[in-house]
């Protein structure tokens, strides 16, 4: 029997849950509409096209758009392939209770705890101080400083190893949703293993390849923490020509405009104009992966 | 037959035909003589080409997580090994004060006094007593006596991760009941992408947001004296770690068994009571393990205090003092310390001491998740 008490309490809890449920959709809400009425006014395609001017102060951001395309653009070439092969290995070729297997699902799962500045730290610590060290070492003797110093190929790299978990896990995800059947009757036809993999394993996952690569955009995007130090400029002159050369970034941008443009205030509108930038394109690089996800996840259902 | 062909046509022809022949009689002698050495493994190339690389690139992602811990380490360890390195270059760094701006002058009003006697007397002091000085309460990397105590960093990290946990928790954990157990269908199709939305912000997204509108907000609310300090910190930082700790929490709650929650529907409970006396206890060492996780994430996480705790390293008991992270240190310093410095070890150090901490709390997390639910479910 439910007494008025139990039926008073139970109304509480329930409420009380479903204002912390409630709270989250304000806070999205929130978030979401304070960027975007601050920015929707500065928002313009001269602001999307023309670089920054008078000290920072008037102009666009789109040496910041181009820095964030090459570097997530050079971070995927690197990384999609690897984390591909990666979960290629996980799921196809690694035994049940291979060490190996074990120690790099175990490599995966750390390498997406690990903060995001030490990363950085690990960028210019190994990537620029013992690679690009290397380089010039090599080249001219370290006499003169061409690769030891931060630079976009830095700072995709060093990207490229933050997004790595991602991508593995989707690829893996999806790599898992090609039904066994498949398989089963392409080694029966006397194709190989690598056969298999090559034309039904990896065609079959293709929809997971694409999301793991867009979820990684989408995270790298984000990221500014890894590349403070391995590459972000605060200001260029001029667009990143070679991969030796500094890139201004959006979330970089944001940061600095936020916290050390010469004026701050003065400069809120591009500050908030650029944070809607960045966060439309998270959005849409997020919603095309919850889509492509979706049907992944249907496929799974039907099989 | 065949020779009499061979006399009609040319050579070649007749050639050709020969080949032609003999090829299908062996052809048929092949399918009539297929032995148990045909069907043996064959070497082939391709296969164990592809097979070694796949493995080999595979190989990457255990290296990278080698590489990191070895050079986290390896940029730190002259702190240890060289104990007077921090006298040594003392004096290395100082042109670069001004990149720190005013809260570096606020925070260090005796290094602008200080003759060569006394840098003198503490230099010689700290001689061979780096580690001593790295324990220390004061937070001066850049000065003619520079004081590299870790103390006021590490308690702002703290501060701002238990505000956040503080706030984040109680949310996340309530809104995964909420959905777990009470929510109508609609409400979930809602909250699901929301929080999916939520996870997606760029941490400098929230930082921004934390910045420019949550600070004003809360000072007129609750009219403290400093605009960014670790209370504003902790609740931008919360909206970091809402998604998480709501995530796992909810698959915690989901993994919980029907028959335990139909069964104490079926005694007469109604469905609060089910929800928060059989399934949330259930799932404990879930929730247990988002909370772990979720003090992880935001203990490691940057731009958000770089942007918003006002990043003075200063030590204060109060919450709502202007406050600098471990993270945020590392963030600020980094690009201006010269290579090689004691400044640059140290903050290498604290990114090692950041690594160590989180990838800890990531096991406990994981070893909560896996063990212990399996070993609570595993049988049933």
């Amino acid at each position: 029997m439910v007494t008025k008490k139990r039926r008073l309490i139970g109304a509480g809890v329930i409420g009380i849950s479903a204002i912390a449920a409630l709270a989250i959709v304000g806070i999205v809400a929130a978030v979401t509409g304070t960027i975007v009425a601050g920015g929707w006014s500065t928002l313009s395609w001269e602001f999307l096209t023309a670089a920054p001017s008078e000290g920072m102060t008037a102009g666009g951001i789109f040496p910041a758009i181009v820095g964030t395309v090459f570097l997530v653009v050079m971070m995927s070439i690197a990384g999609v392939p690897i984390g591909t092969v990666t979960a290629i290995y996980l799921c196809e070729y690694a035994g049940t209770r291979s060490v190996l297997a074990r120690g790099i699902r175990f490599a995966v799962n750390t390498l997406a705890g690990v903060p995001a500045i030490v990363f950085g730290l690990f960028g210019l610590g190994f990537f620029i101080q013992f690679v690009g060290g290397g380089i010039d070492r090599a080249l001219t003797g370290g006499a003169e400083l061409r690769w030891a110093q931060p630079n976009i190929l830095w700072a995709s790299l060093t990207m490229a190893l933050l997004t790595l978990p991602v991508v593995i896990i989707s690829v893996e995800e999806a790599i898992k949703t090609v039904p066994q059947d498949l398989r089963a009757a392409s080694l029966a036809l006397g194709a190989t293993k690598w056969q298999t993999i090559r034309r039904v394993v990896i065609p079959n996952s293709l929809t997971g390849i694409m999301t793991g690569g867009i979820l990684a955009v989408s995270r790298g995007a984000g990221e500014v923490a890894p590349i403070l130090f391995t590459g972000a400029a605060y200001f260029l002159p001029h667009l990143p020509t070679a991969l030796s050369d500094q890139f201004m970034e959006l979330g970089y941008h944001i940061y600095i405009m936020s916290t050390q443009s010469t004026d701050v205030d003065a400069t809120r509108g591009i500050q908030y104009a650029t944070t809607l930038v960045l966060l439309l394109l998270t959005f849409l690089l997020n919603f095309s992966a919850i889509y492509l996800r979706s049907r992944i996840r249907a496929r799974q259902q039907r099989s | 037959m065949r020779s009499a062909i061979s006399r009609s046509v040319d050579p070649a022809f007749a050639q050709h035909l020969n080949t032609v022949s003999t090829m299908k009689q062996h052809q048929h002698e092949a399918t009539r003589l297929l032995t148990r050495a045909d069907l043996r493994k064959r070497t082939r190339p391709a296969e164990f080409i592809a097979e070694t690389s796949i493995t080999g690139i595979a190989f990457v992602s255990l290296a990278a997580i080698v590489m990191i811990f070895i050079f986290a380490f390896r940029e730190a360890a002259p702190i240890f090994s060289q104990p007077d390195v921090a006298a040594g270059q003392v004096q290395a760094p100082i042109e670069e004060q001004e990149t720190y701006g005013e809260e570096m002058v606020a925070s260090a009003p005796e290094s602008a006094a200080p003759g060569k006697e006394s840098a003198r007397t503490d230099r010689d002091a700290e001689e061979g007593a780096t580690l001593e000085n790295l324990l220390g309460s004061v937070w001066q990397p850049v000065s003619s006596v520079p004081k590299f105590g870790l103390l006021p960093l590490v308690v702002g990290s703290f501060k701002v991760t238990l505000l956040a946990i503080l706030l984040a928790a109680p949310i996340g954990i309530l809104a995964a009941l909420f959905t777990a157990s009470f929510a109508p269908r609609w409400s979930r199709e809602v909250l699901k992408p929301t929080i999916e939305i939520l996870a997606g912000f760029p941490s400098v997204v929230i930082g921004f947001f934390g910045l420019v509108t949550l600070a004003t907000l809360l000072q007129s609310v609750f009219g403290y004296t400093y605009r960014l300090n670790a209370f504003v910190g902790g609740v931008a930082m919360s909206l970091a770690v809402i998604p998480i700790i709501y995530t796992v929490t909810e698959d915690a709650l989901n993994a919980v068994p029907k028959y335990l929650t139909e069964a104490s529907l079926a005694l007469g409970a109604t469905k609060w009571e089910t929800a928060l006396f059989v399934t949330l206890p259930a799932a404990t060492p879930g929730v247990f393990a988002a909370v772990v996780l979720g003090f992880g994430r935001a203990f490691g996480e940057t731009m958000i205090v770089l942007m918003v705790t006002g990043n003075a390293a200063l030590l204060s008991p109060g919450i709502f003092e202007p406050v600098r992270t471990m993270s945020a240190t590392i963030g600020s310093e980094m690009a201006e310390v010269v290579f090689g410095d004691t400044h640059y070890t140290v903050l290498f150090l604290i990114g090692a001491i950041l690594f160590l901490f989180t990838f800890s709390l990531n096991a406990v997390a994981e070893i909560f998740v896996r063990k212990r639910l399996l070993r609570r479910f595993g049988g049933g």
